[in-house]
């Protein structure tokens, strides 16, 4: 039980019942699909990202398991007014946070700068689980990159 | 949900010694011991059958139909006498009509390649049913693509069961060909095929049964169903990956263009013109998957001396028990509530995600499948968006069972 409440931490149970930014946006000017093949989890995401390059608006709609539809809550919460290349260290942060082997995350780093993402580190050690955490991060990018391709997690 | 339940039955199977034969069974997962619920994703393996394969690499590996040494001649009688079994499974009329493929989707892809392009054109019509595997959906899809034929969908009820009056009012001259499963992998619905057939086959259509979930579960029987087309997969029937079966009926194989050319399928060639060889080789083209068919063979024999029968009424008691148990408990969904099933329970627990729920019972060490099945359109009918499935074998048992039910109330603990 432990080790999924490590997983299933009440910050995770919490957004995935009451996903914040859940919402479509009329005015966004990036905007991207993100989808699950294995798991079915779709998402789709707004952003409204102003001529300086900070992030004024993000939201979500899709259906997804609690560690997507929470991911994505989470993400949408911390984006907000942050520029895009912050944006996209957080993606790394994060990425490394949940692909890493345990061994491998540095202590001293570990859970640090990640706010409220360091809930999801737990997912590492449910490697199936890696890609639904993942979901939302792939498909920020793939918005501010304008990628055309739904983004995937395979 | 089956008729068949009577103590009688459990009796007839020695399950504590069935399972002495599984060694996967008996494993720890994540500290706990395994229940493996997830039988129509893939089942287990019994040694009579890993031996069957083990003997082969150990002192009969070689080609097969191509080598005078004893080698190659042992290979070949053990290849040939598994296809006696299959047959005998399956109880086909002729050796001739069991052909070796890798499984149930490369069975309904070759006849769709082969039978479909020479008898399929525009305007013609190919009915499937709304709870077809993504498999017995997608080659007609593209057959259809090809051909400008129209694929039409037999519907079903909430309870998953197949509305027998819209099918018959679907049938007409313009019908060429009726692909339905067996027994449905995401609901576990047991379609009333044998019916179906004689419908099929009274406005001329072809019939293709796939029986990837029945072969496991009930007697399969092609001459009494009258089917055209049956397959199935080997790994579903306790048998190893990689092999499956196409039954065909002889006179439509006869007819067919081979599916793919090469080595094995061929009678005589020259750069002029290639002869083929007769049935069943014709289609099998290239050096066969010689182990994993001898695995085959021992795993329908295993099937056999268990009993079909006692497998079947065995199950039907144990499905019984398990949809009374997780249906007592408070905010579970049943998906697929037909009448007559097998094997399968699939469910929703509250609004909880069904990987979710997975990741949970696993932990617990209980596999069961969480997603859509790679049936879809079964999931849209019921607009949800997966659901968790367990599905059993004749090696489950009732004590499985309730660490299943009591792996969903800890879901529903986590998730409060
Ligand atoms: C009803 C049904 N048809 C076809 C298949 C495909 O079988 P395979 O992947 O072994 O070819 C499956 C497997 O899940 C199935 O359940």
């Amino acid at each position: 039980m432990s080790e999924l409440r490590d997983l299933y931490q009440e910050l995770i149970i919490d957004h995935s019942k009451k996903p914040r930014n859940f919402r479509e946006m009329e005015d966004a000017n990036h905007e991207a699909d993100g989808f699950n093949p294995l798991c079915g989890d779709k998402l789709h995401l707004y952003m409204k990202v102003d001529d300086e390059g900070i992030i004024r608006d993000v939201s979500f709609k899709g259906s997804g398991c609690a560690i997507s539809t929470s991911s994505a809550s989470i993400m949408t919460s911390m984006l907000k007014n942050q520029s895009l290349d912050q944006a996209r260290s957080m993606f790394e942060m994060f990425h490394h946070m949940v692909t890493r082997p345990e061994e491998e995350l540095d202590p001293a780093h570990a859970g640090i700068g990640l706010g409220k993402m360091a809930v999801f580190a737990g997912v590492n050690e449910f490697p199936a689980r890696v890609k639904c955490a993942t979901l939302a991060w792939h498909t920020m990018k793939n918005a501010i990159e304008d990628a055309h391709e739904p983004a995937k997690t395979e | 949900m089956s008729t068949t339940t009577s103590h009688a039955a459990t009796t007839a199977l020695d399950v504590a010694r069935i399972r002495q034969n599984f060694p996967a069974l008996h494993q720890q997962v994540h500290g706990k011991p395994l229940a493996y619920l997830d039988n129509a994703a893939s089942a287990q393996t019994p040694v009579q059958v890993i031996d069957a394969i083990r003997g082969f690499y150990e002192r009969d590996r070689a080609n097969v139909h191509r080598g005078v040494h004893e080698l190659s001649q042992r290979a070949t009688h053990s290849y040939e006498q598994a296809r006696v079994k299959v047959q005998r499974f399956l109880n086909a009329a002729q050796l001739e009509e069991i052909i070796y493929v890798r499984g149930a989707t490369e069975g309904i892809n070759l006849v769709a390649s082969s039978w479909g392009q020479a008898n399929i054109k525009a305007g013609d019509e190919i009915l499937v049913s709304a709870m077809e595997h993504h498999s017995n959906i997608v080659p007609w899809q593209m057959l259809c693509e090809r051909t400008g034929a129209k694929l039409r969908v037999i519907p079903m009820n909430q309870q998953g069961e197949l509305l027998l009056d819209e099918y018959a009012a679907l049938l007409s001259e313009r019908v060429k060909l009726v692909a339905i499963n067996h027994v449905s992998n995401a609901l576990g619905t047991i379609n009333p095929v044998k019916q179906m057939i004689a419908q099929a086959h009274a406005v001329g259509a072809v019939t293709m049964i796939d029986g990837a979930q029945a072969a496991p579960h009930v007697k399969v029987d092609v001459c009494d169903l009258d089917a055209d087309f049956y397959v199935f997969s080997g790994h579903k029937v306790y048998g190893p990956t990689g092999i499956g079966v196409l039954y065909g009926k002889r006179a439509l194989l006869e007819a067919m263009a081979p599916y793919q050319g090469g080595g094995d399928m061929i009678a005589y060639v020259s750069f002029e013109k290639t002869t083929y060889n007769e049935l069943p080789y014709k289609f099998e083209a290239g050096t066969p998957n010689i182990a994993d068919a001898i695995g085959l063979g021992a795993a329908v024999d295993y099937a056999l001396s268990v009993g079909m029968d006692n497998i079947a009424a065995y199950e039907a008691e144990l499905l019984d028990y398990a949809t009374e148990q997780v249906s007592a408990i408070d905010g579970i969904r049943l998906i697929g509530t037909a009448k007559h099933k097998a094997s399968v329970l699939s469910f929703l627990i509250g609004d909880v995600h069904a990987h979710d729920a997975g990741t949970i019972l696993d932990r617990e060490g209980i596999a069961v499948r969480a997603g859509h099945h790679c049936a879809q359109p079964v999931m849209d009918f019921f607009s949800i968006p997966a659901t968790t499935r367990a599905s059993f074998a004749f090696y489950n048992t009732r004590e499985e069972v309730d660490a299943l039910c009591r792996g969903i109330v800890k879901v529903k603990e986590l998730f409060g």
